[in-house]
Order: C-alpha cells, then sequence, then structure tokens
C-alpha cells in the first residue's frame, strides 16, 4: 500500500461563472513525480496553483471541495502562508526576485526566521546543489540573478523553493521557455529530488511526462480522464482522448 | 517628392517640440538678464548668506537667507508630513484596497488635486491657523507649521499617484514568487515590492518637493511671511516665492530691489530645476534597470 501525500476530492474551481475544474478526485503519493498533462485550458494550471492556495490570488476565483495534505485540510486546517513554505511552486516564466543569487535563496529561509549567517549560507549551498546549479554559480553568488541565463533562473527558482524545506514540490511548465539541454538539467534534478520530495509536473510537453514521472494524469476541460502508471499511459491508454491527445491528433 | 500637406504638418508638430525648449530658454535668459543686474553693486555671498531682507530701507539690504531657510523649512516639515502618509496611501491603494474602494479613492487623490492652491491656503487660515494657535498657544497661527501642513496636502496627490504607479508597475511575478515561498502580503510588500519600486518612490518624493517649493498662493497666506532668520516651525516665516508675489507689485521698476526680486527667481529655479533632474534619474534609472 503505497501512501498519499496528498489526496483530492471532490474539488471544483470557478472564474466567475466559468467552471476551471470539475469533481476533481484522486491521490498524488508520497514521493513520486506525477505528471499531468492535457490541452491548455484544460485546468492543469488552476489545479496546480489550487494544492498550495495560489489560485486565491485571482480575486474573482472561487473553490469548493477538499484537498488534504497528510490528512489535513489545506483549506481549514492549515495557515495558508505555511501550507505554501510546506508545498513550494516553481512557475513557467522563471523570476528569479531582483536579487543577487545569494539572497533570492536565502530569501525564503529569512522570512521564515533564518537569521543567522553560517546557517543561511550552509541552507544556500544545499538548496543550489540539489538544483544542479551549484557548480555553476557557487563563484558568482553575488551577482544579480538576471545575469543567469535563462535555464539557469529556472534552477535557481528550484533551489528558492527547495530552501524552505518543502514537502511537495509543484512544477508549472518549467520548462516552456528553455532549450533541451537546460530542459534536461532540470528533468535530472527533478530525478534526483525524488528520493526527499512529492513531485506534481504539469507540462505542455508530452514527451517530457513520459520521461520524467512515475504516474501520469490526462485532464481535458477541466476534467480528469484518466490517471495511471505513466508506462500505461503512454502504452495502453484506457480512453480513447487520451491516446488521441498523446499520439497528437487534437489539442 | 513630399506632398506639401505632410510637409506643413511635420513642421508644425517640429515647431511645437522645440517650442518648449525655446521658452525655457528666453524664459532663463530673461531672469539671468534681469536678476544678474543686482550683482553689479551688491555680492553674491552677500545675497545668498545675508541675514536680513530690508529691501526698502537706505541703504537697502538685501540677504536672503532667511528666505530660503523659510523655504526649506515650510518644505522639510511638508515632506515629512507628506511622504510616509503618500506611501501609506499609495501602499493602500495599490496593494490592499478592494477594487471598488480603489477606483474611489483614487479618483478622491485626484480631486484632491485639483483644488486651487489658493482654497487651499483659504481654508488654512480660516481654520487650521486658529487651530494651531489654540492648541500651542501662540500669538498667531499663521506659522511654518500651518504652511508645511497645507503643503503637504498639496504635495500629497503627486506623491501618492507615482508611487502607487510604481508598486503597480512592479511585475506581478515579484510578488507570486514571494508569497509562494510563503511571505505574508506585508513581508512581501516591504520586502520585494517596495524595494523594486524603490526609484519610483524617489522619483515621487523629488516631485513632491519641486511641488512644494514653488507653491506661492498657499504659503503667501497662512505662513505669516516675516522675513526672519526661522529657528522653530511655531513662527511665521517667509519663502521665495512668497517674498517675489508679495513684493513684485510694490518694487520700482529698475531698483535694487527689482533685480533682487528676479536674482530669488534666479534661485528658485536652479533649485526646481535640480530637483526635476533628480527626480529625472531616479526614474529613468528605475526604467534601465526593468529593462534589463
Amino acid at each position: 500500500m503505497v501512501a498519499n501525500k496528498i489526496e483530492i476530492k471532490d474539488l471544483n474551481v470557478w472564474y466567475e461563472d466559468a467552471r476551471a475544474i470539475r469533481d476533481l478526485a484522486f491521490n498524488v503519493e508520497l514521493n513520486e513525480i506525477l505528471g499531468i498533462i492535457g490541452p491548455s485550458n484544460s485546468g492543469k494550471t488552476s489545479f496546480l496553483r489550487t494544492l498550495n492556495r495560489m489560485n486565491e490570488l485571482y480575486p474573482n476565483s472561487r473553490t469548493e471541495g477538499v484537498v488534504l495534505l497528510d490528512g489535513r485540510n489545506i483549506f481549514r486546517e492549515i495557515d495558508k502562508h505555511l501550507l505554501r513554505k510546506k508545498v513550494g511552486i516553481v512557475f513557467a516564466l522563471p523570476l528569479p526576485l531582483p536579487l543577487s543569487i545569494f539572497d533570492n535563496v536565502a530569501y525564503g529561509p529569512r522570512l521564515h526566521g533564518v537569521k543567522q549567517k553560517g546557517q543561511l549560507a550552509e541552507i544556500v549551498e544545499r538548496s543550489l546543489k540539489a538544483a544542479a546549479i551549484w557548480d555553476e554559480v557557487k563563484d558568482r553568488l553575488n551577482t544579480g540573478a538576471f545575469k543567469l541565463s535563462g535555464g539557469q533562473q529556472q534552477r535557481l527558482c528550484i533551489a528558492r523553493t527547495l530552501a524552505v524545506e518543502p514537502e511537495v514540490i509543484l512544477y508549472d511548465e518549467p520548462c516552456s521557455g528553455l532549450d533541451p539541454i537546460s530542459t534536461l538539467k532540470i528533468e535530472e534534478a527533478m530525478q534526483e529530488l525524488k528520493k526527499n520530495y512529492t513531485q506534481v509536473l504539469v507540462t505542455n510537453n508530452v514527451k517530457q511526462a513520459a520521461r520524467a514521472s512515475d504516474r501520469t494524469a490526462f485532464f481535458l476541460m477541466g476534467e480528469m480522464v484518466e490517471i495511471g502508471e505513466t508506462k500505461e499511459i503512454f502504452t495502453v491508454p484506457k480512453d480513447k482522448r487520451t491516446e488521441d491527445y498523446i499520439t497528437g491528433r487534437f489539442g | 517628392m513630399k506632398r506639401p500637406f505632410e510637409y506643413i504638418i511635420e513642421k508644425l508638430v517640429l515647431l511645437s517640440g522645440i517650442a518648449s525648449i525655446v521658452f525655457v530658454v528666453l524664459i532663463f535668459a530673461f531672469l539671468l538678464k534681469e536678476g544678474l543686474s543686482l550683482f553689479a553693486n551688491e555680492s553674491v555671498f552677500a545675497f545668498l548668506f545675508g541675514r536680513n531682507w530690508y529691501p526698502i530701507s537706505d541703504p537697502p539690504q538685501f540677504g536672503i537667507l532667511p528666505l530660503i531657510l523659510g523655504s526649506l523649512l515650510v518644505t522639510f516639515g511638508a515632506i515629512v508630513i507628506a511622504v510616509p502618509l503618500g506611501l501609506a496611501a499609495a501602499i493602500y491603494v495599490a496593494e490592499i484596497a478592494p477594487l471598488w474602494l480603489r477606483d474611489i479613492l483614487k479618483s478622491g487623490i485626484e480631486l484632491l488635486a485639483a483644488i486651487p492652491s489658493i482654497v487651499l491656503g483659504f481654508i488654512g487660515i480660516v481654520t487650521l491657523a486658529p487651530f494651531l494657535k489654540t492648541i500651542f498657544n501662540l500669538p498667531s497661527g499663521l506659522t511654518a507649521l500651518a504652511g508645511s501642513i497645507m503643503l503637504a496636502f498639496m504635495a500629497m496627490p503627486t506623491i501618492v499617484s507615482i508611487i502607487e504607479d510604481s508598486i503597480v508597475s512592479v511585475p506581478k511575478n515579484y510578488k507570486e514568487g514571494s508569497l509562494a515561498l510563503g511571505a505574508t502580503r506585508w513581508q512581501t510588500i516591504y520586502r520585494v515590492t517596495l524595494p523594486a519600486a524603490s526609484s519610483g518612490i524617489l522619483a515621487a518624493i523629488m516631485l513632491g518637493i519641486g511641488r512644494v517649493v514653488g507653491e506661492t498662493m498657499a504659503v503667501l497666506m497662512i505662513t505669516g511671511n516675516a522675513a526672519v532668520m526661522p529657528v522653530s516651525f511655531l513662527q511665521p516665516v517667509r519663502t521665495l516665492t512668497a517674498t517675489i508675489a508679495a513684493e513684485m507689485g510694490e518694487a520700482v521698476g529698475g531698483s535694487g530691489h527689482y533685480y533682487a526680486l528676479f536674482a530669488i527667481g534666479i534661485v528658485l529655479f536652479v533649485i526646481s530645476f535640480i530637483i526635476n533632474l533628480l527626480a529625472d534619474m531616479f526614474l529613468h534609472r528605475g526604467r534601465g534597470r526593468k529593462r534589463r
């Protein structure tokens, strides 16, 4: 029996009157990489942003249903700031804060009260190593984060997320603007992170889901059509629509 | 071959474009011509640092130090009042207020900018001055403090709307990135949003100062207009602008007094030029950084 990190029950998200997510119900297992694929407008990103309550920042959004993190309702039983510390997110556009590389990574720990210099330096080094970018930036930690390339910025954002010691990492199309080599580096970093973290990867790149995820879910028009082992989804999908999508017949 | 119509329009636009520069140069040249005549008989040092402004005594004394200090004092007071209030108001409008309230507040602030300064001065005389007189137990409420308070109101709209603009133009992703790490709204505002908007905030302060230094009518009405060396906010002072406004009508053309008033104009011109230059530098520095 695999442990469930996140349980989603009857989850619905509206934007004004338009329902973006319909009756989602499935689980995210501990330390897996769950890939979520689907055409645009299928609710992938809304779903992802709901998992750490970032979707609430859109003033016209409305959420119903239950999401449990380790059995606790994220809407009622956990402070949303603590939730966002536990459930980190990496956005599609790598956007470091206008600070140095070091300060970008140290930003989160500082928020949560880490003040000691030695401890911060240690967290920064550990996070940058885990995001597989340490070797590229260790000599210039005090330069501005904008001097980095797009791929490096995205790994810096992953490091920034790791620095607050999350339990779950959400990725919202993390490689959409990156070249294949940077993409590969990020996928490798994800495999390393599997030991300690549960990861959810939303991607428009079907092949990336096939490469990187353990299980894959297919979303369409706000509904989850199918979820299963990645191998099975990509070889013997149960639903005709899944098959059509992954073979490129629509979407 | 250009069509004649295009040619005419093009030249007209060019003319309007350079007109403002021409006017500025002409105004400055006129100021210089009239003002510099003073220094035929008067040393620049005695003018700028003289402690006595007795323009119609015999012999006259044209020391504008009390006027400069009066302007600085009133401006300083106004900025000390207006900047914290303006910053707080801008943060509230840009980041915290619900949408419907935001629109109401923004039009309210714009309305404040539309009040003629003479009306503010009028209100200052009728309500603020007696109030200050009572609470501080002064012989007269027409003081530097009264001027600072009224001018703070005048500078507020400029300060609020420029700071608000610069806060709104901070990329949303910065805020999201911060919030996603578990920062509260307030932590995000003071650790990310305000530093990212800092150049706009500095420019707003500079333009606010410019507005206050150049203001004439209200200060003329409520600062008491005593050209003495200011030592306290609770005494009457006189500013550079108020001096020109009050005395220009009586100064005999071609007299030392007349030229001295023009020389004050030069000083004011230089001060506002520097302030505008600084504001411009801050604004452009901010834009340059964002582009990178």
